[in-house]
């Protein structure tokens, strides 16, 4: 399965992957449009880790790792891995217990925005981008989306 | 207190596109920009920036743009708002005004003013995509004396030289000058295209040899990171004796570029600045020239070319002559808009001379003394395109030095900031998080991209003129009319005016 892989060598900690992620879950058709609403109405699910003084940093959202915590976990059936290997929620099944959230060990899910469910990185497949738009616009390939042993 | 100068360029922020993601602030190393809690909104101190554009780049909603201030002094048609600034600097500080990159005074561009023909009717034109184009230039001496052996066989008599799939090479930059990631991607492209890349004098990092069928080692004033590994790892090694945008003056390296690893491949100490002196303190003649050039060929037992780089100055047609004759298998000629990562301004801006200029004088002394084949000649100093190339080679050059205009193609955006050691893009820097910027995977890729179009675009223009081979182009002038151009400038460029 193609997996978000990161290099943390070329991370460069811009935090663009985030308002490239949010951007793409806020179905808005003009990314200044999330002018207000970036970090308050809709919250990324790829975080920087590093902080400003940090030499390091890199993007950390779900591995779609085969451990999946997070889909044992879940009180409501709500979190599955598909036949590609892809860790998917069904938010309409997500009671919001945040179960889930507490066993991620990346910290990859997170509550969303609104509080009443979790929400976490679907590859794009979730929205009209169709491909990881943090990796599209990764201007140093510290991100990139591709096939692993 | 210090006069204040206004700033040259303001930044100006559309407050509809900006969503405050902060990336402007965190790319910027000259800490332009900020969020301001009080206000609520990202703010921009315009005296601090340097308009290297990465900010107006990386905004993700384009909100950003740069613009040149309309602050101004009493016009002024003899002092000039620069003129006066650069006085006010010194008044401040004293001390010698420091520049980077090429000249960016408004001298003519010769190139600009040459056309180039194309075949109409007779001697039709030749559709590169249908037929084959031959771009391939070997630098070296020509005219080897014909041998045989007893038996009548032909004895190889050919000394070494380099083969070019295209008639580009990177120019020489130092490691310090330029960092470790951007000497990577020019040593990946070089491999990759077939062509190559220039150390320049700061010596060859380890990580590199690897790379070595594609280097060309530099030998400078300052000696640094010269050793007898070095000289036989490369291709070719080069004498730099000037330098276009500084001819007559050596290179300052500061000691904050000088890290570790740079300290290591210069082998000079750690952060202590590394001065190469303007002349090399054993060439006083032609003579001393060619012990040099005779000195490393033993080192490197005649297997490599050795290339001599001299600035356009004003007579350097006699000065080429000298060094054809000294053993030199190719001679650099670097024009007064050459790049540099620091140069005193007065020296950039008004030493040396247009390299149209000093190129078609240096073929025509060659070929008038019998000397041509001698050598190859390499033009440098400000060749913005294809178009540029097409017009040295017709001018006389066997190929061209590229420096700016491969440092464009990784990102720089001709701030002219490079002595500054802050570089946004990650190219004229040793900081390490700013090093980390220039990522040579996709570095390399637009060098290659760049050298490649180049190429396609010389194969159209040779085409049109109904040349197959870039060879054939090599000082025929017959192909270029000056445009506005008056008698003295079409005589020194050996070239006639449109229409004639």
């Amino acid at each position: 399965m193609k997996r978000i892989y990161v290099n943390e060598q070329w991370c460069l900690g811009c935090h663009l992957c985030e308002y490239e992620c949010m951007y793409a879950n806020s179905g808005l058709d003009e990314m200044f449009k999330l002018k207000g609403k970036a970090g308050k109405d809709i919250l990324p699910r790829i975080y920087v880790e590093g902080g400003e003084k940090s030499p390091i940093h890199f993007a950390v959202n779900c591995r779609h790792c085969s451990g999946t915590a997070c889909v044992n976990g879940c009180i409501a059936g709500a979190l599955t891995k598909n036949d590609d290997g892809m860790v998917v929620i069904d938010k309409d099944k997500c009671v919001g217990c945040f179960t889930c959230v507490l066993l991620c060990p990346f910290g990859a899910i997170m509550p969303a925005a609104d509080g009443k469910a979790a929400q976490k990185c679907m590859l794009c497949t979730d929205n009209i981008k169709g491909e990881p738009n943090c990796v599209k616009y990764c201007p140093n390939n510290a991100i990139v989306y591709e096939e692993r042993e | 207190m210090d006069t204040f100068i206004p700033a040259e360029y303001e930044v100006v922020r559309n407050p509809d596109l900006c969503i405050g993601c902060r990336v402007c602030e965190r790319q910027c190393a000259n800490g332009v920009h900020k969020y301001d809690k009080d206000l609520g909104k990202m703010i921009a101190d315009s005296n601090k920036c340097v308009n290297c554009h990465r900010c107006v780049c990386l905004c993700p909603t384009h909100a950003l743009k740069i613009v040149k201030s309309d602050d101004t002094y009493r016009l002024n048609a003899n002092w000039s708002m620069q003129a006066m600034n650069e006085v006010y600097r010194q008044a401040n500080t004293g001390g010698v005004l420091l520049s980077s990159m090429g000249n960016p005074n408004d001298y003519p561009v010769y190139f600009n003013k040459i056309l180039v023909n194309a075949s109409q009717v007779t001697n039709p034109p030749i559709d590169p995509l249908r037929e084959p184009m031959e771009t391939v230039v070997y630098l070296g001496k020509k005219d080897v004396e014909i041998k045989r052996d007893i038996q009548g066989k032909l004895v190889d008599t050919m000394t070494p030289q380099l083969k070019l799939t295209t008639p580009i090479m990177f120019s020489a930059m130092s490691y310090g000058s330029i960092s470790y990631n951007a000497h990577a991607s020019l040593a990946r492209a070089a491999e990759e295209l077939g062509i190559y890349y220039n150390t320049g004098e700061g010596g060859l990092h380890k990580d590199f040899y690897k790379y070595s069928k594609n280097t060309i080692v530099q030998v400078a004033s300052g000696r640094f990171g010269v050793h007898e590994e070095y000289l036989n790892t490369a291709a070719a090694i080069e004498i730099k004796m000037g330098q276009g945008a500084k001819p007559g003056i050596g290179g300052h390296l500061p000691g904050a570029k000088i890290s570790e690893d740079v300290s290591r491949t210069r082998m000079i100490p750690q952060g202590v600045d590394a001065i190469s002196p303007a002349p090399h303190h054993d060439i006083y003649s032609i003579e001393d020239l060619r012990q040099l050039i005779y000195s490393i060929k033993e080192a490197t037992a005649y297997k490599k070319p050795v290339i001599v780089k001299v600035a356009a100055v004003h007579n350097v047609a006699a000065i080429a002559s000298g060094i054809a004759r000294s053993g030199a298998d190719i001679i650099a000629v670097d024009g007064f808009r050459g790049g540099t990562g620091a140069a005193p301004t007065r020296i950039r801006d008004n030493v040396g001379i247009p390299i149209e200029l000093a190129l078609a004088q240096v073929d025509q002394r060659l070929r008038e003394e019998g000397i041509r084949d001698n050598v190859s000649i390499l033009a440098a100093g400000s060749i913005h395109s294809s178009a540029d190339v097409v017009k040295a080679i017709a001018l006389g050059a066997d190929a061209c030095y590229i420096g700016t205009s491969a440092l464009m193609a990784l990102g720089c955006h001709l701030c002219r900031s490079c002595q500054t050691g802050n570089c946004n893009w990650g190219i004229a820097t040793q900081k390490p998080e700013l090093v980390k910027r220039l990522n040579p995977d996709i570095g390399y890729k637009r060098l290659v991209n760049m050298v490649r179009a180049w190429t396609h675009e010389i194969q159209e223009m040779m085409g049109g003129m109904g040349i197959n081979s870039i060879e054939a182009l090599k000082g025929n002038r017959l192909m270029l009319r000056g445009i506005g151009l008056n008698e003295t400038e079409l005589r020194v460029l050996g070239i006639k005016h449109a229409g004639e």
